[in-house]
C-alpha cells in the first residue's frame, strides 16, 4: 500500500517509541519574542545547553511595533521580550533575524522565502499556525513552550502520531475568488474542530493549480479547523519557488535534493482515516460574519438567525457571537460598514497578496473615515513590493504602507482595534477581542479587504474591476525579482 | 502527581472556547509562568476600563471553589499559548470535561498537570444542564480512568502517554535526555548532510 506524504516524513524522523508517542527529531526549530523566554528560563534553572543552535532561527515579529524602525521603542514589555530574545540568541549562538534586520518578518512568511524551510524537513515553532510551512511539503507543527523547551535542549519532540485526512478540492475558481476563500468556505464546512488530531493534506486540481503563496493561505488557515499539521506535496511549482532563495541548496546540490523531494509525494493508494472533497467552482467570495472562522457566509448571503439552530450550545454561541459582533440576523452582509482594513498577517500578506490587492485598489481612494494598512509579511516583501512600485498604489490611494510584524492580526504591538471598530481583515482569526478589546473582525482575502477599503463597507469584489497584472507591475522586472512563477 | 480529582463543578455551556478567551495577548508579554490566574477569561470578566463586569459564570458565588470545568466542543483551540493552561492552573482550575480539546491546548495541559477528561458530547451536555441549575460535584480517577458525577459512574478514554505523565509527573526534557541520547546522536550522524542550514547567498536586493 502506499503513503502519504506525511507517513514517509514521519517515519524517516521517527527515533523512538513510547506507549502511544513517537520521538521526532526536528530539523529547524524557529522561536520567537512571545513563547520562548520561560523556555530559556528553565533551561537555565536545570542547566541545560540547546542542543543545535544551528538548527535554531530566533525572529522578532509577534510585538514589534510596525512604525518608523529608528524610533525608539516605546512599550517597556514589547522592548523587554524582544532584548530577551537577543540576549538568549547571542548566548547560545543563535541566529536572529532582529527587529533592525533586512529580512525580518513574520517567522511563516520569513522561513519560506528565505529558503529555510525546505520539502521533507519536520519543523517546529511556539506559533499555532506554523503549519503554514507545510504548503512546501514540509511536516511542521505549531507547540507550547514546554515543547519549546524540549526542542530547545533535545532537537526532538514527542508527538502522538495524528490521522491523515485528505482535502480534495476540485475544479477552477470563479472570478476574484482567492486561496483564503477556500479556505474559508471549507471551514465554514466542517467546522472549528473538523480537523483535530489530523495532519490535513490539501490535494486536487485546484491545488496543483495554484502558487506556492497561495498554498500556504490554505496550510495557514487548516489551523482555523483544528488540524494538527497541513501538508501538500511538493511538485514543480514548489521547487521552482525554492531555487535561488538565499539559504535554499546551492545548484549542483539542488537538482540531487529536488529528485528526493519528488519522491516524497504522496502514492496513489495512501490511506487517509479522513476525507473531504469540495468543488471550488461554486465558492464565491467569502466573509465571516461571526467569532469564529467557522461563522462564514458568501459575501451575497445574510447574517444567520440564532433561532434556526436546534442545539443549544450553538444557539448560545451564534446569539454571543452576533451580539458581539453588533450584527443583527438578516441583515446583508454588504450592509455591514467597516471602519477598519488590514492586509497583513502570516496568512496573507505575501508579495502575491499586496499585488491581489493593488489590481482593485490602483486610481481608487480609500473611503473617507476608513483607515487602511498594508503590512507586508516581511521586511523582504516590502522592499520587493518597493522596487515593483506597489507601495505607491497603496499610499496613493490612502493606506499606510508600514513595516512588518504580526501587527493587527493578534494586537500586541500599537496596531489594535478600539472598542466597537469593525474590521475588514485578510488575518486568521476572528476571535473577541483578539485585534483589540471590543474590535470587531470580519475575515476576507486581499481582494476583497480592498474592494471594502473603496466601498467603506462589504461589496463583492467581482462587481469590481480587477485590473490585469501587466497594469499593476512590470512584467520584466517581476520575472527578474525572482517572481516568474507569477506568471506562469 | 495526581490520582484522584474531587471537586465542585462550574459550567461554561459554550463551543470553540479559543486561548485568546482563555487569556488574551496583552497580558503573554508576561515572562513568568505564576500569577496569570487573574487574568484568566479577562475580557469576560473585565471591560475596557479593567472595571469588573457582571454576570460571568465563574465569578457567581455560586460556582466560588470550583475546580472543574464542564465545556463545550473544541475547547482550547487557537493560538499555541500555554499561558492558557498556566492561567486555568494558577486560578485554581485542576480539571476540564469536553468533548474534544485543541491539539496544542491538550499537550500543553498533560505538560502541567491539568488534566483533561474527554466524554461524549451527551455527557457534557448533561452535566453542564445540571451544573447550571445546582451545585454538582465531580470526580475523576485517573487510576481506574473514570468520571463520577450525580451518583453515576462512567469510564474515560485517556492516551496512556497523558494518564502515566498525570500520575508521575514527569519531566519530559530530563527523561529523553537520560534514555534517548544515543538515538538522538545516531540520528544526527547519518542526516548530518540534510539537516544543516547552508551558507545563506543573498543577492543585493
Amino acid at each position: 500500500m502506499g503513503l502519504t506524504i506525511y507517513e514517509k516524513i514521519w517515519d524517516m524522523h521517527k527515533i523512538a517509541s513510547d506507549n502511544d508517542r513517537d520521538l521526532l527529531y526536528i530539523d529547524r526549530h524557529y522561536i520567537h519574542e512571545v513563547t520562548s523566554p520561560v523556555a530559556f528560563e528553565r533551561l537555565r534553572i536545570y542547566g541545560r545547553r540547546v542542543r543545535r543552535p544551528d538548527l535554531t532561527i530566533a525572529i522578532m515579529d509577534h510585538n514589534v511595533p510596525t512604525g518608523d524602525r529608528t524610533a525608539p521603542i516605546t512599550d517597556p514589555l514589547s522592548l523587554e521580550q524582544m532584548e530577551t530574545l537577543r540576549k538568549n540568541a547571542h548566548q547560545y549562538g543563535i541566529m536572529l533575524l532582529d527587529y533592525y534586520s533586512p529580512y525580518q518578518g513574520i517567522v511563516h512568511v520569513v522561513g519560506p522565502e528565505l529558503g529555510l524551510t525546505l520539502p521533507g524537513m519536520t519543523i517546529a515553532c511556539g506559533d499555532s499556525h506554523t503549519m503554514t510551512h507545510g504548503a512546501l511539503g514540509a511536516l511542521a507543527f505549531g507547540i507550547g513552550t514546554s515543547e519549546v523547551e524540549h526542542v530547545l535542549a533535545t532537537q526532538t519532540l514527542w508527538i502522538k502520531k495524528p490521522m491523515a485526512m485528505e482535502v480534495r478540492l476540485m475544479g477552477r475558481p470563479g472570478k476574484g475568488v482567492m486561496s483564503k476563500d477556500v479556505a474559508l468556505a471549507l471551514i465554514g464546512a466542517i467546522g472549528s474542530g473538523g480537523a483535530i488530531g489530523h495532519v490535513v493534506e490539501f490535494r486536487g486540481d485546484y491545488v496543483e493549480s495554484i502558487n506556492v503563496e497561495e498554498r500556504m493561505t490554505l496550510t495557514n488557515m487548516a489551523t482555523e479547523a483544528g488540524a494538527r499539521s497541513a501538508i501538500i506535496s511538493p511538485d514543480e511549482k514548489t521547487i521552482e519557488y525554492i531555487r535561488g532563495r538565499p539559504f535554499a541548496p546551492a545548484s549542483e546540490e539542488f537538482d540531487e535534493l529536488a529528485k528526493f523531494w519528488r519522491s516524497l509525494a504522496t502514492d496513489p493508494g495512501a490511506y487517509f482515516h479522513k476525507k473531504f472533497e469540495m468543488d471550488v467552482s461554486k465558492i464565491e467570495p467569502q466573509v465571516t460574519w461571526g467569532t469564529t472562522p467557522a461563522m462564514v457566509a458568501s459575501v451575497n448571503d445574510i447574517v444567520p438567525d440564532p433561532s434556526s439552530y436546534e442545539d443549544r450550545v450553538m444557539r448560545v454561541s451564534v446569539e454571543r457571537a452576533l451580539r458581539y459582533m453588533g450584527l443583527k440576523p438578516g441583515m446583508k452582509i454588504t450592509e455591514i460598514k467597516i471602519d477598519r482594513v488590514f492586509i497583513g498577517s502570516c496568512t496573507n500578506a505575501r508579495l502575491y497578496d499586496l499585488i491581489q490587492a493593488a489590481r482593485v485598489i490602483k486610481g481608487k481612494k480609500v473611503k473617507s473615515g476608513v483607515r487602511a494598512m498594508v503590512v507586508p509579511g516581511s521586511q523582504l516583501v516590502k522592499r520587493q513590493a518597493e522596487r515593483l512600485g506597489l507601495h505607491r498604489i497603496f499610499i496613493e490611494a490612502g493606506f499606510e504602507w508600514r513595516n512588518s510584524g504580526c501587527s493587527l492580526c493578534i494586537g500586541m504591538n500599537e496596531d489594535r482595534l478600539s472598542p466597537g471598530e469593525r474590521c475588514a481583515s485578510t488575518s486568521n482569526r476572528n476571535f473577541e477581542n483578539r485585534q483589540g478589546p471590543g474590535g470587531r473582525t470580519h475575515l476576507v482575502s486581499p481582494l476583497m479587504a480592498a474592494a471594502a477599503a473603496i466601498e467603506g463597507k462589504f461589496v463583492d469584489v467581482r462587481e469590481f474591476e480587477i485590473l490585469p497584472l501587466e497594469e499593476i507591475v512590470d512584467l520584466d522586472l517581476l520575472e527578474k525579482l525572482g517572481y516568474g512563477w507569477m506568471l506562469r | 502527581m495526581i490520582t484522584v480529582i474531587e471537586g465542585k463543578v462550574a459550567p461554561l455551556p459554550i463551543e470553540n472556547i479559543d486561548t485568546d478567551q482563555i487569556i488574551p495577548a496583552q497580558f503573554l508579554k508576561i515572562t513568568k509562568r505564576e500569577g496569570l490566574g487573574k487574568y484568566l477569561f479577562y475580557r469576560w470578566r473585565y471591560d475596557e476600563q479593567g472595571s469588573p463586569k457582571d454576570g460571568f459564570i465563574l465569578d457567581d458565588p455560586k460556582y466560588s471553589g470550583a475546580s472543574i470545568l464542564v465545556t463545550g466542543r473544541n475547547f482550547g483551540i487557537g493560538s499555541s499559548r500555554e499561558h492558557a493552561v498556566w492561567a486555568l492552573i494558577d486560578y485554581g482550575i485542576k480539571a476540564i470535561i469536553a468533548p474534544s480539546f485543541g491539539d496544542i491546548f491538550y499537550e500543553n495541559a498533560a505538560r502541567n498537570g491539568l488534566v483533561c477528561v474527554k466524554v461524549r458530547e451527551e455527557i457534557a451536555k448533561e452535566i453542564i444542564e445540571e451544573a447550571l441549575k445546582r451545585e454538582v460535584y465531580a470526580r475523576i480517577d485517573l487510576e481506574n480512568k473514570t468520571l463520577s458525577y450525580l451518583g453515576k459512574n462512567i469510564g474515560f478514554e485517556i492516551e496512556e502517554s497523558v494518564r502515566k505523565r498525570l500520575m508521575l509527573g514527569l519531566d519530559d526534557v530530563g527523561l529523553t535526555l537520560e534514555l534517548y541520547e544515543g538515538a538522538i546522536k545516531r540520528y544526527e550522524e547519518k542526516m548530518k548532510s540534510y539537516i544543516k542550514i547552508r551558507k545563506g547567498i543573498f543577492t543585493p536586493l
